[in-house]
């Protein structure tokens, strides 16, 4: 497969397995299937399910006490889910690579979905993260890399916001949807 | 009906079952949960291969998590009290499912919130975590109540295929505080250079 069919998703993976990354937590999302998907069939890494999105910020410093790398999938709802248990990332420093896929923005067909869709960026800057938007499919690669990078080697908390329209807008097939 | 007061009354000391615990601990790899149970870890003996939590409350039992599937190899102990371990109770659902082995949990359990003002967690009511863990996957759990149900517990806690998990009924007690290093940085970069060493690359 060349890279330039490679799916985003695809060019994620390749991103993280490059980190030598060897454990992926994840909430599910539609946004982050086909990654969670890839990741589990592969051998070197550990897939671990989480009931809720912080758990995965306190696997992953456990991991790097053990000294592996790893990385935090969810949607930006989970980001509020996180916020206490990132206290555990700025006061030790421990590397937290997330990639969150953004739900409330433009055309978003769930009102639900528009606060956490609208705060989920400066609340983790609040919290101490380094926030990296990834607005084009085109750069998931590079932009998972560099978040990888700042988070590796700071070592610090980084965030991947993957947008709407990279993930594709998600419709119960309402009036206009097509 | 609960009573109140009934922990008030439990035989096992908190500081004693720490020790019972982690005695003679070789390379076994110890996170502690805020609050008491730091105190109590620290108690029997600061060391660079126990991770004690300052904060990050409902935490631990996912540290140990990460840490155990990181190192299949070592034993790992999550020691942390009863509100620590119901604020993260989903924690103990998700380790049901991966089933490390490795990874064992003590709960410290003296049905009190005991940094806030000793009120009551869940279980001083009908909160039984033991058997919440059992439900969610655990293949070895248990409740120790007195000295001969502790001293069967350890074993386990120590070297039963997990993931294991005790609940250990003791009295609630104020003491005096014993405090670990509490810069994060330090504790992080000392456990990893102790397990790692150069690998660690601080």
């Amino acid at each position: 497969m060349t890279a330039a069919s490679r799916s985003w998703p695809e060019e994620i993976f390749a991103a993280l397995a490059a980190q030598d990354v060897r454990q992926v937590a994840y909430v599910p999302d539609a946004g982050h299937k086909e990654l969670i998907e890839r990741c589990a069939a592969e051998h070197t890494i550990t897939t671990v399910p989480l009931t809720t999105e912080e758990e995965g910020v306190a696997l992953l410093a456990g991991a790097w006490l053990g000294g592996q790398c790893g990385a935090l999938l969810m949607q930006s709802s989970g980001v509020g889910n996180c916020i206490n248990m990132l206290s555990l990332a700025r006061t030790c420093r421990f590397p937290l690579l997330m990639l969150v896929t953004m739900r409330g923005q433009p055309g978003e067909f769930n009102p639900w979905q528009l606060p956490m869709g609208e705060t989920a960026a400066p609340v983790l800057e609040l919290a101490g993260c380094r926030v990296f938007d990834l607005d084009d499919a085109a750069e998931a690669g590079a932009t998972v890399a560099a978040a990888g990078r700042a988070a590796f080697e700071g070592p610090a908390a980084a965030a991947v916001l993957i947008a709407q329209r990279v993930v594709g807008m998600k419709t119960f097939g309402g009036p206009g949807d097509d | 009906m609960t009573d109140p007061g009934r922990s008030e009354r439990y035989p096992l000391r908190r500081r004693a079952v720490a020790g019972a615990l982690l005695e003679a601990r070789g390379d076994l790899l110890v996170v502690s949960g805020l609050g008491a149970p730091t105190w109590d870890v620290a108690a029997a003996g600061d060391h660079p291969l126990t991770f004690p939590l300052w904060g990050a409350m409902g935490g631990a039992a996912m540290m140990g998590l990460g840490l155990a599937l990181a190192r299949p190899e070592r034993r790992v102990l999550v020691v942390t009290g009863d509100g620590e371990m119901l604020m993260g109770l989903g924690s103990l659902a998700t380790i049901g499912v991966k089933r490390p082995a490795n990874l064992a949990i003590a709960v410290l359990d003296n049905e009190r919130y005991g940094e806030t003002g000793m009120q009551a967690t869940h279980t001083a009511g009908p909160a039984d975590l033991a058997a919440a863990a059992a439900a969610l996957g655990f293949p070895v759990t248990g409740t120790a109540r007195d000295q001969a149900e502790l001293e069967a517990a350890v074993p386990a806690i120590r070297g039963a295929t997990g993931p294991v998990f005790y609940d250990i009924k003791v009295r609630a007690e104020d003491l005096p505080l014993v405090m670990p290093p509490k810069d994060g940085v330090l504790l992080k970069d000392r456990f990893r250079a102790a397990l790692l060493g150069k690998g660690a690359g601080i």
